[in-house]
């Protein structure tokens, strides 16, 4: 267990391409850190930095209190789940569990009773003695955190350890996953481009796009604050609504229409920001949206129309039979976000 | 309304299967005829094979002939009895693949998982050595071993003939295909270089290195031109080698013993034969599947 502090961490790799800026931030002791961001955006880069799988470029790598960034894998007190389980194909379960023990010269009965126990903490005994191809993707998915586990790590790192699942099992090992964590109270790295299970199991997420962090906070502050754009069209499903709008005497319009915002410090043009779900059918409203199409969630209705020109999408419940047309609506308290028209970042 | 489904049996594709057969059955007659022939002059008597060659008689000679085949020596030491040359044959058989094994895999190893300075300019370099055959540098081959004093010695045999292009490429196209992940697990299991190579690399390779002995046995096996210049002695011959030894035998009155040959022929080619059908699954496996 131990806290990891990574300090103006950057990877540039031998293409000259930089896939990662210069990112820092801390991880406090038994934290559980989600990375998320688009394909492509330097999530596993960051991640495989972290495990000492690829060099750092440039900056200063601690976990708990001493600097790694040149220390070998093995002995940085980690370990690591990755996307396609990578369980050594010709050997039991029992052995895949145990591998890293035996390397590490511990003696077999020792390494016998924590095979054990991480077996039965994660319902594998029945299948110790089976090969990684006889089991289930949940299965093997089990044994890789049980590889995990065993070797008592002072930091977990998980790399898209649930894509290769069913939606179902996804949702179960989810909460397994964070469950097991809390329960062992190490600390977390998790990689997604899943922003859902990001919300679902972070303590604190971690945005990024194109090699930089575009924000860190709780999954409430990030789905409630975006600090960009980015954030706000990336985290939530469906997104944030962003349409331009423009700031005149204190006023916020989107093209002709006017949002219920008076008093407004800026001025100039904006990108506005409203969660579909804070948009709320009000005859009494005084905003006009055309809605054009409707989609069926089952648990939900979501509406998608125009305002002032501008796509928009509203979120009701199932029971709010709405049809295409007309419709007037009112914005929740607190609804919109604000953001610069060309840097996109939030106007306080 | 019924409807009605009709079962045809179409005679078009049993006549098609009737042909199939038939090709492969008369392939198959056609490659065997030779072994065939050979087995019909190892019952027959050394003078009726000479007057009239291959015939359709089956004599009584099988027994004898497998004797002097396999206990008899001709050369003046009478080492170089068929047992004898059995022997070195398979030592040279196994020597050749394991030394083949070894040796490409270690080179594949380094080429494929040690971040070098030409690594791909080295594999080239060792691949453009398949325009090298043996045959082409035999001479200075043969002076080496000669210095190294090892004329008519199982090393002579064999190490020369072991640096292998053709185990490095397949070794090092069979490493690539090995996931990243898997590696990187195991660096992450403090798997160092060594304890990769035994632990995982080999294991996960079996089937391929199965394919490859087959392979490599087999084409051991076969050498002939290389013992024939190494082994001077008659207790290193090896079969491939020590049966044109007997035929060639027509000086003095004897007669060559065409009988005691073709029997030595046949156990000669049992071996890889053996060894080919016991193998044949392993064998397609390695180079079809990979179970990573
Ligand atoms: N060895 C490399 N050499 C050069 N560029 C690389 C290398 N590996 C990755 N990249 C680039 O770095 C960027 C980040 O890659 P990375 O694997 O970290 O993405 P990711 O966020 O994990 O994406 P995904 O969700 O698809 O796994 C990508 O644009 C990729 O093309
Ligand atoms: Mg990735």
């Amino acid at each position: 267990m131990a806290q990891v502090t990574l300090s103006e961490i950057t990877k540039v790799y031998p293409n000259g391409f930089t896939a990662v800026h210069p990112a820092s931030f801390d991880i406090p002791d038994g934290e559980f850190v989600v990375l998320v961001g688009p394909s492509g955006c330097g999530k596993s880069t960051m991640l495989r930095m972290i495990a000492g799988l690829e060099d750092i470029s440039q900056g200063d790598l601690n976990i708990g209190t001493r600097q790694v960034n040149n220390v070998d894998p093995a002995d940085r007190d980690i370990a690591m789940v990755f996307q396609n389980y990578a369980l050594y194909p010709h050997m039991s379960v029992r052995k895949n569990i145990g591998y890293g023990l035996k390397n590490r010269k511990i003696d077999k009965d020792e390494i016998d009773r924590k095979v054990r126990e991480a077996s039965t903490m994660l319902n594998l005994d029945d299948y110790l003695d089976r090969k990684p191809s006889q089991l289930s993707g949940g299965q093997r998915q089990r044994v890789a955190m049980g590889r995990a586990i065993v070797r008592d790590p002072a930091l977990f790192l998980f790399d898209e350890p649930l894509s290769n699942l069913d939606a179902k099992l996804r949702t179960q090992m989810r909460i397994e996953i964070k469950a097991l964590q809390r329960r062992l109270g190490v600390t977390a790295v998790y990689v997604t481009h899943d922003q859902v299970e990001a919300m679902t199991m972070a303590d604190r997420i971690i945005v990024m796009n194109e090699g930089r962090i575009e924000q860190i906070g709780t999954p409430v502050d990030v789905y409630n604050t975006p600090e960009t754009t980015f954030v706000a069209s990336f985290m939530g499903a469906p997104p944030m609504n962003l349409m331009a709008g423009n700031i005149a005497g204190g006023k916020l319009r989107v093209g002709e229409e006017p949002i219920a915002y008076d008093n407004l410090p800026h001025s100039g043009d904006v990108t506005i920001g409203i969660r579909p779900e804070d948009i709320v059918p009000d005859e009494r409203g005084d905003i006009t949206i055309d809605v054009t199409l409707v989609e069926e969630l089952g648990a939900h209705r979501l509406l998608h129309g125009t305002i002032a020109g501008q796509d928009i999408s509203i979120h009701v419940d199932k029971d709010n039979m709405i049809n295409t047309g007309a419709l007037r609506v009112s914005l929740k308290p607190n609804a919109v976000s604000l953001f610069d028209a060309i840097t996109g970042k939030r106007l306080t | 309304m019924k409807s009605e489904i009709k079962t045809y049996t179409r005679p078009q594709i049993k006549l098609l299967l009737i042909f199939d057969h038939g090709v492969l059955i008369l392939g198959a007659a056609f490659m065997i005829l030779p072994v065939l022939m050979l087995l019909q002059m190892t019952t027959m008597p050394d003078l009726f094979n000479m007057k009239t060659g291959p015939s359709l008689a089956i004599g009584d000679q099988l027994d004898d002939n497998f004797r002097k085949a396999m206990f008899e020596a001709d050369g003046f030491s009478g080492a170089n009895t068929g047992v004898r040359m059995l022997w070195n044959s398979m030592i040279l058989g196994l020597g050749f693949a394991a030394g083949k094994i070894v040796l490409g895999m270690m080179a594949a190893y380094a080429i494929v998982y040690f971040r070098m300075r030409f690594a791909t300019f080295a594999f080239w370099i060792i691949f453009t050595t398949l325009l090298l055959p043996l045959e082409v540098r035999i001479l200075p081959s043969y002076e080496i071993v000669q210095h190294l004093g090892m004329l008519n010695t199982y090393q002579g045999l064999i190490i020369p003939l072991i640096a292998s292009a053709t185990a490095t490429f397949f070794f090092r196209q069979y490493f690539r295909s090995i996931p990243e992940e898997l590696i990187e697990a195991a660096r992450i299991d403090g798997a160092g270089p060594f304890k990769f190579f035994v632990d995982i690399l080999v294991p996960l390779s079996q089937t391929m290195i199965a394919a490859m002995f087959i392979i490599m046995f087999v084409y051991g096996w076969n050498q002939y031109l290389w013992p024939t210049m190494i082994t001077t002695d008659e207790d290193m011959f090896t079969l491939v080698r020590g049966i044109k030894q007997i035929t060639q035998s027509l000086e003095g009155t004897s007669l060559p013993e065409y009988g005691r040959a073709n029997m030595l022929a046949l156990v000669a080619i049992l071996p890889p034969v053996l060894i080919v059908i016991f193998f044949q699954s392993w064998f397609v496996k390695g180079l079809t599947e990979s179970d990573k």
